[in-house]
Protein backbone atom coordinates (compact mmCIF):
# COMPACT_ATOMS: atom_id res chain seq x y z
CA UNK A 1 0.00 0.00 0.00
CA UNK A 2 2.70 2.44 1.02
CA UNK A 3 4.66 1.78 -2.16
CA UNK A 4 1.64 2.14 -4.35
CA UNK A 5 0.84 5.52 -2.88
CA UNK A 6 4.28 6.87 -3.56
CA UNK A 7 4.09 5.80 -7.17
CA UNK A 8 0.90 7.84 -7.51
CA UNK A 9 2.57 11.03 -6.41
CA UNK A 10 2.16 13.92 -8.77
CA UNK A 11 5.18 14.82 -10.76
CA UNK A 12 5.11 18.50 -9.88
CA UNK A 13 6.13 17.58 -6.41
CA UNK A 14 9.42 16.53 -7.97
CA UNK A 15 9.36 12.97 -6.77
CA UNK A 16 8.47 10.34 -9.32
CA UNK A 17 10.52 7.45 -8.05
CA UNK A 18 9.13 4.80 -5.75
CA UNK A 19 10.89 5.03 -2.43
CA UNK A 20 12.10 2.02 -0.50
CA UNK A 21 9.66 0.72 2.12
CA UNK A 22 11.96 1.58 5.03
CA UNK A 23 13.01 5.16 4.77
CA UNK A 24 12.86 8.35 6.74
CA UNK A 25 9.97 10.28 5.25
CA UNK A 26 11.21 13.66 4.07
CA UNK A 27 9.39 16.31 2.09
CA UNK A 28 11.45 18.23 -0.44
CA UNK A 29 12.06 22.00 -0.23
CA UNK A 30 10.01 22.37 -3.37
CA UNK A 31 7.08 20.54 -1.79
CA UNK A 32 7.16 22.69 1.33
CA UNK A 33 7.22 25.87 -0.78
CA UNK A 34 4.38 24.60 -2.93
CA UNK A 35 2.19 23.76 0.10
CA UNK A 36 2.85 27.17 1.66
CA UNK A 37 1.76 28.81 -1.57
CA UNK A 38 -1.44 26.74 -1.69
CA UNK A 39 -2.13 27.57 1.98
CA UNK A 40 -1.56 31.27 1.30
CA UNK A 41 1.05 31.57 4.04
CA UNK A 42 4.35 33.30 3.47
CA UNK A 43 7.08 31.38 5.26
CA UNK A 44 10.63 32.42 6.06
CA UNK A 45 13.60 30.21 5.26
CA UNK A 46 13.92 29.31 8.91
CA UNK A 47 10.23 28.35 9.07
CA UNK A 48 10.62 26.34 5.90
CA UNK A 49 13.36 24.25 7.50
CA UNK A 50 11.45 23.55 10.71
CA UNK A 51 8.16 22.92 8.88
CA UNK A 52 9.94 20.48 6.60
CA UNK A 53 11.24 18.54 9.59
CA UNK A 54 7.98 18.66 11.61
CA UNK A 55 5.66 17.82 8.72
CA UNK A 56 7.92 14.98 7.61
CA UNK A 57 7.92 13.39 11.05
CA UNK A 58 4.14 13.70 11.36
CA UNK A 59 3.63 12.26 7.87
CA UNK A 60 5.93 9.41 8.76
CA UNK A 61 3.84 8.71 11.86
CA UNK A 62 0.67 8.82 9.77
CA UNK A 63 2.14 6.15 7.47
CA UNK A 64 1.11 3.59 10.05
CA UNK A 65 -2.47 3.81 8.77
CA UNK A 66 -1.32 1.84 5.76
CA UNK A 67 -0.90 -1.21 7.99
CA UNK A 68 -4.69 -1.63 7.79
CA UNK A 69 -6.43 -2.90 4.70
CA UNK A 70 -9.50 -0.68 4.26
CA UNK A 71 -10.76 -2.22 1.04
CA UNK A 72 -14.56 -2.12 1.03
CA UNK A 73 -14.80 0.05 4.16
CA UNK A 74 -17.25 2.94 3.87
CA UNK A 75 -15.69 6.21 5.11
CA UNK A 76 -17.33 7.85 8.13
CA UNK A 77 -17.69 11.61 7.71
CA UNK A 78 -20.00 12.30 10.62
CA UNK A 79 -21.45 10.36 13.50
CA UNK A 80 -24.93 11.69 14.31
CA UNK A 81 -26.76 9.73 11.63
CA UNK A 82 -28.73 12.86 10.73
CA UNK A 83 -29.59 13.16 7.04
CA UNK A 84 -30.71 16.40 5.39
CA UNK A 85 -31.15 18.71 8.34
CA UNK A 86 -33.58 21.31 7.01
CA UNK A 87 -34.93 24.52 8.43
CA UNK A 88 -37.69 26.74 7.13
CA UNK A 89 -36.56 29.21 4.52
CA UNK A 90 -37.90 32.26 6.29
CA UNK A 91 -36.31 35.54 7.33
CA UNK A 92 -35.13 35.30 10.93
CA UNK A 93 -35.96 38.84 11.87
CA UNK A 94 -33.60 38.92 14.82
CA UNK A 95 -31.06 41.09 13.06
CA UNK A 96 -32.15 44.49 11.81
CA UNK A 97 -30.00 46.11 9.19
CA UNK A 98 -29.08 49.40 10.78
CA UNK A 99 -25.94 51.36 11.53
CA UNK A 100 -25.30 49.26 14.61
CA UNK A 101 -25.30 45.97 12.71
CA UNK A 102 -23.39 47.57 9.89
CA UNK A 103 -20.69 48.57 12.35
CA UNK A 104 -20.60 45.07 13.83
CA UNK A 105 -20.16 43.41 10.48
CA UNK A 106 -18.18 45.90 8.41
CA UNK A 107 -16.65 47.91 11.23
CA UNK A 108 -13.91 45.39 11.84
CA UNK A 109 -12.53 45.36 8.33
CA UNK A 110 -9.00 46.75 8.46
CA UNK A 111 -9.54 48.86 5.34
CA UNK A 112 -12.94 50.30 4.60
CA UNK A 113 -14.79 53.27 3.21
CA UNK A 114 -18.31 54.03 4.42
CA UNK A 115 -20.23 50.80 4.14
CA UNK A 116 -17.69 49.11 1.93
CA UNK A 117 -14.65 46.95 2.52
CA UNK A 118 -11.61 47.94 0.52
CA UNK A 119 -9.61 45.19 -1.12
CA UNK A 120 -6.12 45.42 -2.62
CA UNK A 121 -5.57 45.16 -6.34
CA UNK A 122 -5.21 41.75 -7.90
CA UNK A 123 -2.44 42.87 -10.23
CA UNK A 124 0.67 44.87 -9.47
CA UNK A 125 1.06 48.16 -11.31
CA UNK A 126 3.74 48.24 -13.98
CA UNK A 127 6.91 49.61 -12.54
CA UNK B 1 -6.03 22.94 47.57
CA UNK B 2 -9.43 24.32 48.53
CA UNK B 3 -11.93 23.54 45.81
CA UNK B 4 -14.11 26.55 46.59
CA UNK B 5 -17.75 26.95 45.67
CA UNK B 6 -19.78 24.45 43.67
CA UNK B 7 -22.94 25.48 41.84
CA UNK B 8 -24.97 24.00 44.68
CA UNK B 9 -22.99 26.06 47.24
CA UNK B 10 -23.76 29.25 45.32
CA UNK B 11 -27.43 28.40 44.93
CA UNK B 12 -27.71 27.55 48.65
CA UNK B 13 -25.82 30.70 49.64
CA UNK B 14 -28.13 32.85 47.50
CA UNK B 15 -31.26 31.12 48.81
CA UNK B 16 -30.18 31.56 52.43
CA UNK B 17 -29.16 35.16 51.86
CA UNK B 18 -25.48 34.63 52.74
CA UNK B 19 -24.59 36.76 49.76
CA UNK B 20 -26.27 38.37 46.76
CA UNK B 21 -25.50 37.45 43.16
CA UNK B 22 -23.67 40.74 42.77
CA UNK B 23 -21.57 40.13 45.86
CA UNK B 24 -20.48 36.68 44.78
CA UNK B 25 -19.64 38.00 41.30
CA UNK B 26 -17.53 40.75 42.88
CA UNK B 27 -15.84 38.25 45.16
CA UNK B 28 -14.72 36.20 42.17
CA UNK B 29 -13.72 39.27 40.16
CA UNK B 30 -11.51 40.46 43.01
CA UNK B 31 -9.98 37.03 43.41
CA UNK B 32 -9.19 36.89 39.69
CA UNK B 33 -7.59 40.32 39.86
CA UNK B 34 -5.35 39.10 42.65
CA UNK B 35 -4.45 35.61 41.47
CA UNK B 36 -4.63 35.61 37.68
CA UNK B 37 -1.15 37.12 37.29
CA UNK B 38 0.31 33.94 38.74
CA UNK B 39 -1.75 31.53 36.62
CA UNK B 40 -2.62 33.42 33.40
CA UNK B 41 -5.91 31.49 33.26
CA UNK B 42 -7.94 34.48 32.01
CA UNK B 43 -7.19 36.49 28.89
CA UNK B 44 -9.90 39.06 29.54
CA UNK B 45 -12.16 39.83 32.49
CA UNK B 46 -15.58 41.47 32.54
CA UNK B 47 -15.62 44.03 35.28
CA UNK B 48 -19.31 44.74 35.27
CA UNK B 49 -21.82 42.52 36.92
CA UNK B 50 -24.78 42.13 34.62
CA UNK B 51 -27.89 40.18 35.52
CA UNK B 52 -31.26 41.52 34.62
CA UNK B 53 -33.45 38.51 35.27
CA UNK B 54 -35.10 37.57 38.53
CA UNK B 55 -33.98 34.53 40.47
CA UNK B 56 -36.22 31.53 39.97
CA UNK B 57 -36.02 27.77 40.32
CA UNK B 58 -36.49 27.55 36.56
CA UNK B 59 -33.04 29.10 36.22
CA UNK B 60 -30.70 26.56 37.78
CA UNK B 61 -27.58 28.67 37.20
CA UNK B 62 -28.99 32.02 38.32
CA UNK B 63 -26.25 34.10 39.89
CA UNK B 64 -23.53 31.51 39.25
CA UNK B 65 -20.32 33.13 37.92
CA UNK B 66 -18.59 31.16 35.19
CA UNK B 67 -15.63 31.39 32.81
CA UNK B 68 -15.78 30.90 29.04
CA UNK B 69 -13.04 29.58 26.79
CA UNK B 70 -11.86 32.34 24.49
CA UNK B 71 -13.08 30.62 21.34
CA UNK B 72 -16.75 31.10 22.24
CA UNK B 73 -18.35 34.39 21.18
CA UNK B 74 -19.92 36.75 23.71
CA UNK B 75 -21.49 39.73 21.95
CA UNK B 76 -19.59 42.97 22.16
CA UNK B 77 -16.50 41.46 23.76
CA UNK B 78 -13.14 40.38 22.40
CA UNK B 79 -12.66 36.78 21.28
CA UNK B 80 -9.06 35.90 20.40
CA UNK B 81 -9.16 32.08 20.20
CA UNK B 82 -5.64 32.38 21.65
CA UNK B 83 -4.39 33.87 18.39
CA UNK B 84 -2.70 37.11 17.46
CA UNK B 85 -4.73 37.17 14.25
CA UNK B 86 -7.89 37.85 16.33
CA UNK B 87 -6.25 40.13 18.87
CA UNK B 88 -8.86 42.89 18.48
CA UNK B 89 -11.79 40.88 17.19
CA UNK B 90 -15.10 41.92 18.77
CA UNK B 91 -17.82 39.26 18.72
CA UNK B 92 -20.81 40.30 16.64
CA UNK B 93 -23.24 37.96 18.41
CA UNK B 94 -23.68 35.53 21.30
CA UNK B 95 -22.81 31.88 20.74
CA UNK B 96 -25.76 29.49 21.19
CA UNK B 97 -24.30 28.20 24.47
CA UNK B 98 -23.94 31.77 25.78
CA UNK B 99 -27.58 32.49 24.96
CA UNK B 100 -28.57 29.35 26.83
CA UNK B 101 -26.40 30.19 29.84
CA UNK B 102 -27.93 33.66 29.95
CA UNK B 103 -31.40 32.08 29.90
CA UNK B 104 -30.49 29.95 32.90
CA UNK B 105 -29.10 32.96 34.76
CA UNK B 106 -25.33 32.38 34.74
CA UNK B 107 -22.99 35.38 34.91
CA UNK B 108 -19.74 35.71 32.96
CA UNK B 109 -16.46 36.49 34.68
CA UNK B 110 -14.24 36.48 31.63
CA UNK B 111 -12.61 34.56 28.79
CA UNK B 112 -10.00 31.90 29.41
CA UNK B 113 -6.66 31.14 27.83
CA UNK B 114 -6.22 28.35 25.31
CA UNK B 115 -3.87 26.96 22.71
CA UNK B 116 -4.14 28.99 19.54
CA UNK B 117 -7.35 27.91 17.73
CA UNK B 118 -7.55 25.03 20.24
CA UNK B 119 -4.52 23.38 18.64
CA UNK B 120 -2.53 21.87 21.45
CA UNK B 121 -2.54 19.97 24.71
CA UNK B 122 -0.72 22.36 27.07
CA UNK B 123 -1.78 26.00 26.35
CA UNK B 124 1.87 26.57 25.39
CA UNK B 125 0.62 27.38 21.89
CA UNK B 126 -1.35 30.40 23.10
CA UNK B 127 -0.16 33.69 21.60
CA UNK B 128 -0.75 35.21 25.04
CA UNK B 129 1.58 33.07 27.14
CA UNK B 130 1.17 29.70 28.86
CA UNK B 131 -1.36 29.07 31.64
CA UNK B 132 0.13 27.52 34.77
CA UNK B 133 -1.22 24.50 36.56
CA UNK B 134 -2.62 25.55 39.97
CA UNK B 135 -1.24 22.33 41.50
CA UNK B 136 2.33 23.23 40.45
CA UNK B 137 2.98 26.45 38.58
CA UNK B 138 6.07 25.04 36.87
CA UNK B 139 3.76 22.67 35.00
CA UNK B 140 1.22 22.98 32.19
CA UNK B 141 -2.52 22.77 32.90
CA UNK B 142 -3.06 20.66 29.79
CA UNK B 143 -4.99 21.96 26.82
CA UNK B 144 -6.36 23.25 24.78
CA UNK B 145 -8.97 24.37 27.39
CA UNK B 146 -6.16 24.86 29.92
CA UNK B 147 -7.33 28.30 31.06
CA UNK B 148 -10.83 27.00 31.81
CA UNK B 149 -9.52 23.96 33.73
CA UNK B 150 -7.01 26.04 35.71
CA UNK B 151 -9.67 28.67 36.54
CA UNK B 152 -12.01 26.02 37.95
CA UNK B 153 -9.22 24.17 39.80
CA UNK B 154 -8.02 27.42 41.45
CA UNK B 155 -11.61 28.51 42.19
CA UNK B 156 -11.36 31.54 39.93
CA UNK B 157 -14.75 30.45 38.53
CA UNK B 158 -17.54 28.22 39.77
CA UNK B 159 -17.56 26.40 36.46
CA UNK B 160 -16.28 26.93 32.94
CA UNK B 161 -16.98 25.98 29.36
CA UNK B 162 -14.36 24.37 27.18
CA UNK B 163 -14.30 22.83 23.73
CA UNK B 164 -13.07 19.33 22.91
CA UNK B 165 -11.90 18.22 19.46
CA UNK B 166 -9.53 15.45 20.54
CA UNK B 167 -9.42 15.73 24.32
CA UNK B 168 -9.27 19.49 24.92
CA UNK B 169 -11.79 19.38 27.78
CA UNK B 170 -10.90 16.02 29.33
CA UNK B 171 -7.09 16.16 29.23
CA UNK B 172 -6.78 19.57 30.99
CA UNK B 173 -9.50 18.50 33.46
CA UNK B 174 -7.39 15.42 34.17
CA UNK B 175 -4.17 17.42 34.62
CA UNK B 176 -5.88 20.03 36.85
CA UNK B 177 -7.91 17.60 38.97
CA UNK B 178 -11.40 18.76 37.92
CA UNK B 179 -14.36 17.19 36.09
CA UNK B 180 -14.47 17.62 32.31
CA UNK B 181 -17.24 16.34 30.05
CA UNK B 182 -17.23 16.03 26.28
CA UNK B 183 -20.85 15.50 25.22
CA UNK B 184 -21.95 13.38 22.25
CA UNK B 185 -21.32 15.02 18.89
CA UNK B 186 -24.66 16.67 18.11
CA UNK B 187 -25.68 17.27 21.74
CA UNK B 188 -24.51 20.90 22.09
CA UNK B 189 -24.65 23.61 19.43
CA UNK B 190 -21.32 24.97 18.17
CA UNK B 191 -22.92 28.10 16.67
CA UNK B 192 -20.57 30.88 17.74
CA UNK B 193 -17.62 28.61 18.45
CA UNK B 194 -14.44 29.38 16.50
CA UNK B 195 -14.22 26.16 14.48
CA UNK B 196 -11.21 23.86 14.54
CA UNK B 197 -12.35 20.53 13.04
CA UNK B 198 -16.06 20.69 12.40
CA UNK B 199 -16.70 16.94 12.30
CA UNK B 200 -15.22 16.58 15.83
CA UNK B 201 -15.64 19.85 17.79
CA UNK B 202 -17.98 19.80 20.78
CA UNK B 203 -18.52 22.25 23.67
CA UNK B 204 -18.78 20.95 27.22
CA UNK B 205 -18.56 21.85 30.91
CA UNK B 206 -15.54 21.88 33.22
CA UNK B 207 -16.75 21.71 36.81
CA UNK B 208 -15.73 20.93 40.38
CA UNK B 209 -17.93 17.86 40.64
CA UNK B 210 -20.12 15.52 38.60
CA UNK B 211 -23.41 17.01 39.82
CA UNK B 212 -22.41 20.42 38.45
CA UNK B 213 -21.37 18.79 35.19
CA UNK B 214 -24.85 17.28 34.82
CA UNK B 215 -26.45 20.62 35.63
CA UNK B 216 -24.42 22.63 33.11
CA UNK B 217 -24.79 19.99 30.40
CA UNK B 218 -28.57 20.22 30.78
CA UNK B 219 -28.37 23.99 30.45
CA UNK B 220 -26.31 24.07 27.23
CA UNK B 221 -27.72 21.03 25.35
CA UNK B 222 -30.35 20.91 22.67
CA UNK B 223 -31.23 21.39 19.05
CA UNK B 224 -30.22 24.63 17.36
CA UNK B 225 -31.20 25.64 13.84
CA UNK B 226 -27.82 27.35 13.47
CA UNK B 227 -25.89 24.10 13.96
CA UNK B 228 -27.37 21.47 11.65
CA UNK B 229 -25.46 18.69 13.43
CA UNK B 230 -27.48 19.13 16.64
CA UNK B 231 -30.13 16.48 17.07
CA UNK B 232 -33.80 17.29 17.71
CA UNK B 233 -35.59 16.01 20.79
CA UNK B 234 -36.00 16.70 24.47
CA UNK B 235 -32.94 17.18 26.66
CA UNK B 236 -33.21 14.94 29.73
CA UNK B 237 -32.69 16.23 33.27
CA UNK B 238 -29.18 14.89 33.68
CA UNK B 239 -29.25 15.27 37.48
CA UNK B 240 -32.30 13.03 37.88
CA UNK B 241 -30.75 9.58 37.76
CA UNK B 242 -27.34 10.27 39.27
CA UNK B 243 -28.07 8.18 42.37
CA UNK B 244 -29.79 5.30 40.59
CA UNK B 245 -28.02 2.07 41.58
CA UNK B 246 -25.17 1.01 39.28
CA UNK B 247 -25.11 -2.55 40.57
CA UNK B 248 -24.94 -4.99 37.66
CA UNK B 249 -23.77 -2.40 35.12
CA UNK B 250 -21.20 -3.80 32.75
CA UNK B 251 -17.96 -1.84 32.66
CA UNK B 252 -15.53 -2.49 29.80
CA UNK B 253 -11.78 -2.15 30.25
CA UNK B 254 -10.04 -1.94 26.87
CA UNK B 255 -6.62 -3.58 26.89
CA UNK B 256 -5.37 -1.04 24.33
CA UNK B 257 -5.67 1.76 26.93
CA UNK B 258 -3.13 0.12 29.23
CA UNK B 259 -0.22 -0.40 26.88
CA UNK B 260 3.17 1.15 26.32
CA UNK B 261 3.53 4.80 27.32
CA UNK B 262 1.11 4.69 30.26
CA UNK B 263 2.84 5.97 33.40
CA UNK B 264 2.88 3.53 36.34
CA UNK B 265 1.30 5.91 38.83
CA UNK B 266 -1.56 6.65 36.41
CA UNK B 267 -2.08 2.94 35.78
CA UNK B 268 -2.18 2.32 39.54
CA UNK B 269 -4.80 5.00 40.26
CA UNK B 270 -6.97 3.95 37.33
CA UNK B 271 -6.80 0.29 38.44
CA UNK B 272 -7.85 1.34 41.95
CA UNK B 273 -10.92 3.07 40.54
CA UNK B 274 -11.79 0.01 38.51
CA UNK B 275 -11.58 -2.13 41.69
CA UNK B 276 -13.83 0.38 43.37
CA UNK B 277 -16.44 -0.02 40.63
CA UNK B 278 -16.19 -3.77 41.10
CA UNK B 279 -16.75 -3.39 44.84
CA UNK B 280 -19.81 -1.29 44.04
CA UNK B 281 -21.34 -4.19 42.14
CA UNK B 282 -20.32 -3.42 38.56
CA UNK B 283 -19.29 -6.26 36.36
CA UNK B 284 -15.79 -5.62 35.00
CA UNK B 285 -15.30 -6.95 31.48
CA UNK B 286 -12.04 -7.09 29.53
CA UNK B 287 -12.64 -5.75 26.04
CA UNK B 288 -10.64 -4.85 22.96
CA UNK B 289 -10.81 -1.80 20.70
CA UNK B 290 -8.36 -3.14 18.12
CA UNK B 291 -8.27 -0.05 15.88
CA UNK B 292 -7.87 2.53 18.64
CA UNK B 293 -4.09 2.46 18.21
CA UNK B 294 -4.62 4.01 14.78
CA UNK B 295 -6.87 6.78 16.09
CA UNK B 296 -4.16 9.36 16.65
CA UNK B 297 -2.74 8.95 13.14
CA UNK B 298 -6.22 9.27 11.60
CA UNK B 299 -6.89 12.27 13.83
CA UNK B 300 -3.75 14.03 12.64
CA UNK B 301 -5.05 13.82 9.10
CA UNK B 302 -8.68 14.73 9.75
CA UNK B 303 -8.00 17.71 12.04
CA UNK B 304 -5.40 19.45 9.86
CA UNK B 305 -7.57 18.92 6.77
CA UNK B 306 -10.67 20.41 8.36
CA UNK B 307 -8.66 23.12 10.14
CA UNK B 308 -6.96 24.21 6.92
CA UNK B 309 -10.43 24.77 5.43
CA UNK B 310 -11.87 26.44 8.54
CA UNK B 311 -8.90 28.77 8.91
CA UNK B 312 -9.05 29.86 5.27
CA UNK B 313 -11.48 32.57 6.42
CA UNK B 314 -8.64 34.50 8.01
CA UNK B 315 -7.66 36.52 5.00
CA UNK B 316 -6.84 39.94 6.43
CA UNK B 317 -9.80 41.51 4.62
CA UNK B 318 -13.01 41.33 6.64
CA UNK B 319 -11.71 41.15 10.21
CA UNK B 320 -8.64 40.18 12.17
CA UNK B 321 -5.02 41.09 11.60
CA UNK B 322 -4.14 42.61 8.26
CA UNK B 323 -0.55 43.09 7.17
CA UNK B 324 0.59 46.65 6.67
CA UNK B 325 3.27 45.47 4.23
CA UNK B 326 0.89 44.01 1.67
CA UNK B 327 0.67 45.62 -1.76
CA UNK B 328 -1.48 43.25 -3.80
CA UNK B 329 -4.48 41.16 -2.80
CA UNK B 330 -2.37 38.00 -2.72
CA UNK B 331 0.15 39.73 -0.44
CA UNK B 332 -2.68 40.64 1.91
CA UNK B 333 -3.53 36.95 2.25
CA UNK B 334 -0.05 35.53 2.54
CA UNK B 335 1.45 38.22 4.74
CA UNK B 336 -1.52 38.68 7.08
CA UNK B 337 -1.63 34.92 7.65
CA UNK B 338 2.13 34.72 8.03
CA UNK B 339 2.17 37.46 10.67
CA UNK B 340 -1.06 36.45 12.41
CA UNK B 341 -0.78 32.69 12.82
CA UNK B 342 1.57 31.02 15.29
CA UNK B 343 3.73 27.97 14.59
CA UNK B 344 1.15 25.25 15.34
CA UNK B 345 -1.68 26.64 13.17
CA UNK B 346 0.86 27.08 10.38
CA UNK B 347 1.99 23.50 10.86
CA UNK B 348 -1.54 22.14 10.77
CA UNK B 349 -2.75 24.33 7.90
CA UNK B 350 0.27 23.18 5.89
CA UNK B 351 -0.31 19.54 6.78
CA UNK B 352 -4.01 19.77 5.91
CA UNK B 353 -3.32 21.61 2.68
CA UNK B 354 -0.80 18.93 1.71
CA UNK B 355 -3.19 16.07 2.53
CA UNK B 356 -6.03 17.68 0.57
CA UNK B 357 -3.93 18.78 -2.40
CA UNK B 358 -4.53 17.26 -5.80
CA UNK B 359 -3.79 13.54 -5.90
CA UNK B 360 -3.52 13.02 -2.15
CA UNK B 361 -7.15 12.98 -1.03
CA UNK B 362 -7.59 9.20 -1.28
CA UNK B 363 -4.30 8.42 0.42
CA UNK B 364 -4.88 10.67 3.40
CA UNK B 365 -8.34 12.12 4.13
CA UNK B 366 -10.34 9.25 2.66
CA UNK B 367 -8.06 6.67 4.24
CA UNK B 368 -8.39 8.40 7.63
CA UNK B 369 -12.20 8.49 7.37
CA UNK B 370 -12.21 4.77 6.61
CA UNK B 371 -10.07 4.10 9.68
CA UNK B 372 -12.49 6.32 11.58
CA UNK B 373 -15.36 4.03 10.52
CA UNK B 374 -13.43 1.06 11.89
CA UNK B 375 -12.78 2.86 15.19
CA UNK B 376 -16.47 3.68 15.52
CA UNK B 377 -17.33 0.06 14.77
CA UNK B 378 -15.02 -1.10 17.58
CA UNK B 379 -17.02 1.04 20.02
CA UNK B 380 -20.36 -0.08 18.54
CA UNK B 381 -19.35 -3.71 19.01
CA UNK B 382 -18.19 -3.09 22.57
CA UNK B 383 -21.47 -1.35 23.46
CA UNK B 384 -23.72 -3.87 21.69
CA UNK B 385 -25.82 -5.36 24.49
CA UNK B 386 -27.28 -8.11 22.29
CA UNK B 387 -23.81 -9.61 21.97
CA UNK B 388 -22.89 -9.25 25.63
CA UNK B 389 -21.66 -5.68 25.30
CA UNK B 390 -20.89 -3.19 28.06
CA UNK B 391 -22.70 -0.08 29.40
CA UNK B 392 -19.62 2.10 29.79
CA UNK B 393 -15.93 1.87 28.92
CA UNK B 394 -13.31 3.09 31.38
CA UNK B 395 -9.60 3.81 31.39
CA UNK B 396 -7.08 6.62 31.87
CA UNK B 397 -7.83 10.08 30.41
CA UNK B 398 -4.19 10.81 29.60
CA UNK B 399 -1.11 8.57 29.83
CA UNK B 400 0.62 10.92 32.28
CA UNK B 401 0.14 13.67 34.84
CA UNK B 402 0.89 17.37 34.24
CA UNK B 403 4.28 17.82 32.56
CA UNK B 404 6.79 20.63 32.95
CA UNK B 405 6.34 23.79 30.90
CA UNK B 406 8.62 23.45 27.87
CA UNK B 407 9.15 19.71 28.33
CA UNK B 408 7.33 18.69 25.15
CA UNK B 409 7.44 21.98 23.29
CA UNK B 410 10.20 21.08 20.83
CA UNK B 411 8.60 17.87 19.58
CA UNK B 412 4.99 18.25 18.38
CA UNK B 413 4.56 14.50 18.01
CA UNK B 414 5.38 13.70 21.64
CA UNK B 415 2.83 16.31 22.71
CA UNK B 416 0.20 14.78 20.43
CA UNK B 417 0.62 11.47 22.28
CA UNK B 418 -0.91 12.91 25.48
CA UNK B 419 -4.29 12.71 23.70
CA UNK B 420 -3.96 9.05 22.75
CA UNK B 421 -6.91 7.86 24.93
CA UNK B 422 -9.19 10.82 24.28
CA UNK B 423 -8.94 11.06 20.48
CA UNK B 424 -10.73 7.76 19.66
CA UNK B 425 -13.80 9.07 21.54
CA UNK B 426 -14.05 12.17 19.32
CA UNK B 427 -13.62 10.12 16.17
CA UNK B 428 -16.53 7.91 17.28
CA UNK B 429 -18.58 10.98 18.32
CA UNK B 430 -19.49 9.50 21.72
CA UNK B 431 -19.63 11.13 25.19
CA UNK B 432 -16.88 10.83 27.79
CA UNK B 433 -16.06 12.36 31.16
CA UNK B 434 -12.77 12.78 32.99
CA UNK B 435 -13.11 12.31 36.74
CA UNK B 436 -10.32 13.09 39.20
CA UNK B 437 -9.36 9.76 40.82
CA UNK B 438 -6.66 10.81 43.26
CA UNK B 439 -3.05 11.86 42.97
CA UNK B 440 -0.13 9.92 41.54
CA UNK B 441 2.06 8.24 44.17
CA UNK B 442 5.27 9.58 42.68
CA UNK B 443 4.32 13.03 41.36
CA UNK B 444 1.55 13.89 43.81
CA UNK B 445 -0.33 15.37 40.83
CA UNK B 446 -3.96 14.73 39.82
CA UNK B 447 -4.84 11.68 37.73
CA UNK B 448 -7.94 11.53 35.52
CA UNK B 449 -10.24 8.53 35.06
CA UNK B 450 -12.12 8.46 31.78
CA UNK B 451 -15.67 7.10 31.54
CA UNK B 452 -16.96 6.64 27.98
CA UNK B 453 -20.59 6.00 27.03
CA UNK B 454 -22.93 5.18 24.18
CA UNK B 455 -24.00 7.97 21.82
CA UNK B 456 -26.41 10.34 23.64
CA UNK B 457 -26.16 8.29 26.83
CA UNK B 458 -24.52 11.00 28.93
CA UNK B 459 -26.92 9.91 31.67
CA UNK B 460 -25.16 6.61 32.29
CA UNK B 461 -21.72 8.24 32.02
CA UNK B 462 -22.72 10.85 34.61
CA UNK B 463 -24.38 8.27 36.85
CA UNK B 464 -21.31 6.01 37.00
CA UNK B 465 -19.06 9.07 37.44
CA UNK B 466 -21.20 10.50 40.22
CA UNK B 467 -21.24 7.30 42.23
CA UNK B 468 -17.55 6.62 41.73
CA UNK B 469 -16.84 10.20 42.81
CA UNK B 470 -18.78 9.60 46.05
CA UNK B 471 -16.96 6.31 46.64
CA UNK B 472 -13.54 7.93 46.10
CA UNK B 473 -14.20 10.67 48.65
Amino acid sequence: MAEKRHMNRNSWFGRLQTLPTHYIFMLTDKEVKHIANLARIKISEKEEKSLKKDLSSILEYIEKLNEIDTTGVEPLYQTTGLVNSFRKDEPRGEFKMDENLNEKLIGQAPRKENRFIKVGSVFEKNK
Amino acid sequence: MNNGYTIKDIRDGLAKGHFTAEEIFKKYSDKIKKENKKLNAYLSVFENYKLETENSTAMPLWGVPCAIKDNVLIEGTITTAGSKILKNYISAYDAAVIKKLRQTGATFLGKTNMDEFAMGSSTENSAYGVTKNPHDITRVPGGSSGGSAAAVAADLAVFALGSDTGGSIRQPASLCGVVGLKPTYGRVSRHGLVALASSLDQIGPITKNVYDSALVLGAISGHDIFDSTTVPGIVPDYTKNLTKDIKGLRVGVPKEFFGEGLEDEVNQKVRESISKLKDMGCEIVDISLPHSKYALAAYYIIVPCEASANLARFDGIRYGHSSKEAKTLLDTYTESRSEGFGAEPKRRIMLGTYALSSGYYDAYYLKAQKIRALIKKDFDNAFNLSTGGVDVIVGPTSPGTAFKIGEKASDPLSLYLSDIYTVPVNLAGIPALSLPCGKGRKSNLPVGFQIIGRPFDEETVLRVSYQLEQALK
